[in-house]
């Protein structure tokens, strides 16, 4: 009697378990995004949706340098591995003109978020081509480059007395580009192994790109016109040749070896006691809030992006949207999800983790405002923002930018004009193998 | 032809007690190979030579172009892809001659009788056994100005070997050296053992000095299998990716197979990254035919 009551559990039990993995299996999603902090907020967010719906979310990560190569070969293999992709802004043009990512235009109107989600995240992370009312992806973390200083440093009686008499004015956080130089050269002290400013170098993607973006941008110039294609005379224009020299000039007085930073480097120079400002990512700055990971946490404080000597201020986009894959079986439960995602006590909620909401509403609460010491800075960055090119062949464009500007940057070939006149030359030559131009 | 050089068949084996024929065992082990070959190798070989004429983009919906010889054309015209191979160039140089100096030179120095000679040789081979993305992210942090332990030994303070573009790509080179040296090195030390002793006792009883005996016995004795390490090495460094992308990112230590990743997968551009994947292999079989002429008369001398 036992055995039979035993075997009879048994088979119930097994029934059970695979019907529960059958059910399972109809309702899991997966969203692709590289590996980093907010991948892991965004685990935890999604966590609460199984709570809440039964359905299991996975966030499946790849480090940032093979995230564009990988999420592209899964597209153009016409994967169904992952339901949806946290995508960056620029490949937004590249995805929507392949026919890699769902048409989101009438959920978009349907709940209103060009309302609802701040301008800037809506314009680049959202819609293609421009102006087009036309919407690829929900804007789901919002980011831009910022900078980190160290507060001891710069608040240290000697220092601001010795800053003054060289410079005639107060040492504090740079009003302006001219001051950012300032203040970087006089830190730089590599006798004493201090250095004055941690930038972005690395060229293998887009960090140098985003860097020289911050400079071109603040000193009131632009890579090209987004609508006409035209670049000659824009991406070389005369604020860009001075941008590109003083983003030239800032590398010299970056900490040894600071040809192939990004991210990760840039933190260091802060936690490491290396350099008196860094620029980097506000999504990289929780981990600098974070006694466990930043030894100066206290003495760290934060600014936006300066403006230049115009007064024009502001900054380079990063950030991504979440977008829906052509590919995947899953669309509908992929839609359902992005309902629950788009809601206010959600995107409340992603804010608490630690993600950086594009919810107006949200960014424009105190509550939000006053939660770290950086979110300010992020809600002022977050309305002056402007990105690369989205079209297609950004690829192109961003390794011809690099191709160009990094030997110039860390090496001392040729001079601004020389470099961005190439660099005209080159992107007008791929706007016409593209027909974007005649 | 292929029948005649086989052997027969052991009657006690278990092969032969299921029946099978000597050409039924000889297809089960060829088919399959040429069959691996074929879908692998040689059909793609073909597909993306008949790309190479379009302008297709794997990341693209549109249908392929046929663009003829354009995509040849761009590229051997266009001045960064020649700098790319100018600097391909300078590496292999700079990596086999010194593979070939370090590795011969510790062959020569282990072929004689030392204690724990055995033990020596292995360890000496590590190198050669370890990922090239292991080398390259441990030698990254040898080379780090602020805490290298590289810059710490030689008292070279904060010298940048890879963010300076003139030295990154002679710190990829070395690194290199440092891992495939023992290859030269484990071929060398297997030609030098094969040299007849009596020669040596000849040219001892004649007088000859150690330069001359160098040069006249040892040198020709062991450079065809000399030969066969340089063709091994330098085919590989022509294809070097993993190193020199870990290490740096200088546009100074842009070999062509980084250049080529990038405009097949970064860039998507697949009819002409498959245009340069074309170039390059004409290259590496022109180079290799050169070296395996050289090979033979060597080998008749």
């Amino acid at each position: 009697m036992r055995k039979t009551m035993t075997s009879m559990l048994a088979g119930i039990g097994l029934v059970l378990a695979c019907g529960t993995s059958v059910y399972a299996q109809d309702k899991e999603l997966t969203i692709f995004w590289a590996e980093w902090d907010p991948a892991n907020y965004l685990q935890e967010l999604v966590n609460l949706y199984e709570a809440e719906s039964g359905v299991k979310v996975t966030v499946e990560t790849t480090p940032w340098p093979d995230f564009q190569t990988k999420a592209f070969t899964e597209f153009n293999a016409k994967g169904s591995a992952y339901d949806m992709v946290v995508g960056d802004s620029q490949w937004i043009g590249a995805a929507s003109e392949a026919g890699h990512y769902v048409d989101l235009t009438d959920f978009f109107n349907k709940h209103n978020l060009k309302e609802v989600m701040a301008p800037a995240t809506v314009k680049y992370y959202a819609e293609y081509p421009s102006n087009s009312g036309k919407y690829w992806s929900i804007p789901a973390e919002g980011d831009a480059v910022g900078w980190s200083y160290r507060k001891d440093w710069f608040e240290d009686p000697k220092e601001m007395e010795a800053f003054k008499a060289k410079y005639g004015y107060d040492l504090g956080v740079p009003k302006d580009f001219k001051a950012l130089r300032d203040i970087a050269e006089f830190f730089h002290r590599p006798d004493e192994k201090r250095y004055g400013v941690a930038i972005y170098t690395d060229n293998s993607y887009d960090a140098l790109v985003m860097g020289v973006e911050n400079a071109i941008f603040s000193f009131g110039g632009e890579l090209g016109d987004y609508a006409t294609y035209k670049v000659d005379g824009v991406i070389n224009s005369e604020q860009n040749v001075k941008a590109l020299e003083a983003y030239k000039e800032l590398y010299s007085f970056t900490p040894p070896g600071w040809a192939k930073s990004f991210f990760i480097e840039d933190n260091q120079a802060i936690t490491e006691n290396l350099a008196a400002m860094s620029m980097n990512y506000f999504a990289f700055f929780p981990a600098l809030i974070n006694e466990a990971s930043n030894p100066n946490a206290e003495a760290t404080g934060f600014f936006a992006n300066p403006p230049g000597p115009n007064g024009d201020q502001f900054a380079a986009l990063g950030g991504q949207g979440i977008s829906v894959i052509s590919y995947s079986q899953n669309q509908e439960e992929a839609m359902k999800f992005l309902e629950w995602f788009i809601k206010e006590d959600t995107q409340k909620k992603w804010a608490e983790l630690g993600g950086y909401t594009a919810s107006a509403k949200v960014l424009e609460s105190p509550e939000f405002q006053n939660a770290t010491p950086y979110n300010k800075a992020f809600y002022e960055t977050m309305f002056k923002v402007k990105d690369f090119w989205a079209t297609p062949e950004y690829a192109e464009l961003l390794i011809q930018m690099n191709q160009r500007v990094y030997p110039y940057i860390t090496g001392n070939q040729g001079t601004a004009k020389e470099v961005l006149d190439s660099l005209a030359a080159d992107w007008n030559a791929t706007f016409k193998k593209y027909n974007r131009v005649k | 032809m292929a029948t005649a050089v086989m052997t027969t068949l052991d009657p006690n084996s278990r092969s032969a007690a299921r029946g099978m024929s000597d050409l039924t065992i000889r297809n089960l082990f060829i088919i399959p190979t040429i069959v691996f070959l074929i879908v692998f190798n040689i059909f793609p070989l073909i597909y993306s030579l008949g790309y190479s004429f379009t302008d297709f983009r794997a990341s693209s919906p549109a249908a392929a172009n046929f663009v003829g010889l354009q995509n040849y054309r761009e590229l051997l015209n266009d001045p960064f892809i020649w700098s790319n191979f100018a600097i391909t160039a300078k590496y292999v140089i700079v990596s086999v001659v010194g593979q070939v100096i370090v590795g011969f030179g510790v062959a020569l120095l282990l072929n004689r009788d030392i204690p724990l000679k055995g033990l020596l040789t292995t360890l000496l081979l590590l190198p050669m056994m370890l990922s090239m993305a292991v080398v390259g992210l441990f030698w990254k942090l040898l080379y780090d100005p602020s805490f290298g332990i590289i810059n710490y030994t030689l008292g070279l303070g904060s010298f940048e070997w890879l963010s300076n573009p003139d030295m990154a790509l002679y710190a990829v080179a070395i690194t290199d050296i440092w891992m495939w040296s023992p290859f030269v090195m484990l071929l060398s030390l297997a030609g030098l053992s094969a040299v007849p002793k009596h020669l040596y006792e000849a040219a001892a009883i004649d007088r000859a000095g150690s330069f001359y005996t160098f040069f006249r016995i040892t040198l020709p004795l062991v450079a065809p299998i000399l030969m066969i390490a340089i063709i091994f090495r330098t085919m590989e460094a022509f294809k070097t990716f993993d190193l020199a992308y870990i290490l740096t990112s200088q546009p100074t230590t842009e070999v062509i197979s980084i250049r080529l990743y990038k405009m097949a997968f970064q860039e998507w551009q697949t009819g002409r990254s498959c245009a340069l994947a074309y170039i390059v292999l004409i290259m590496i079989l022109a180079i290799t035919n050169i070296y395996v002429k050289y090979l033979n008369k060597v080998k008749e001398r």
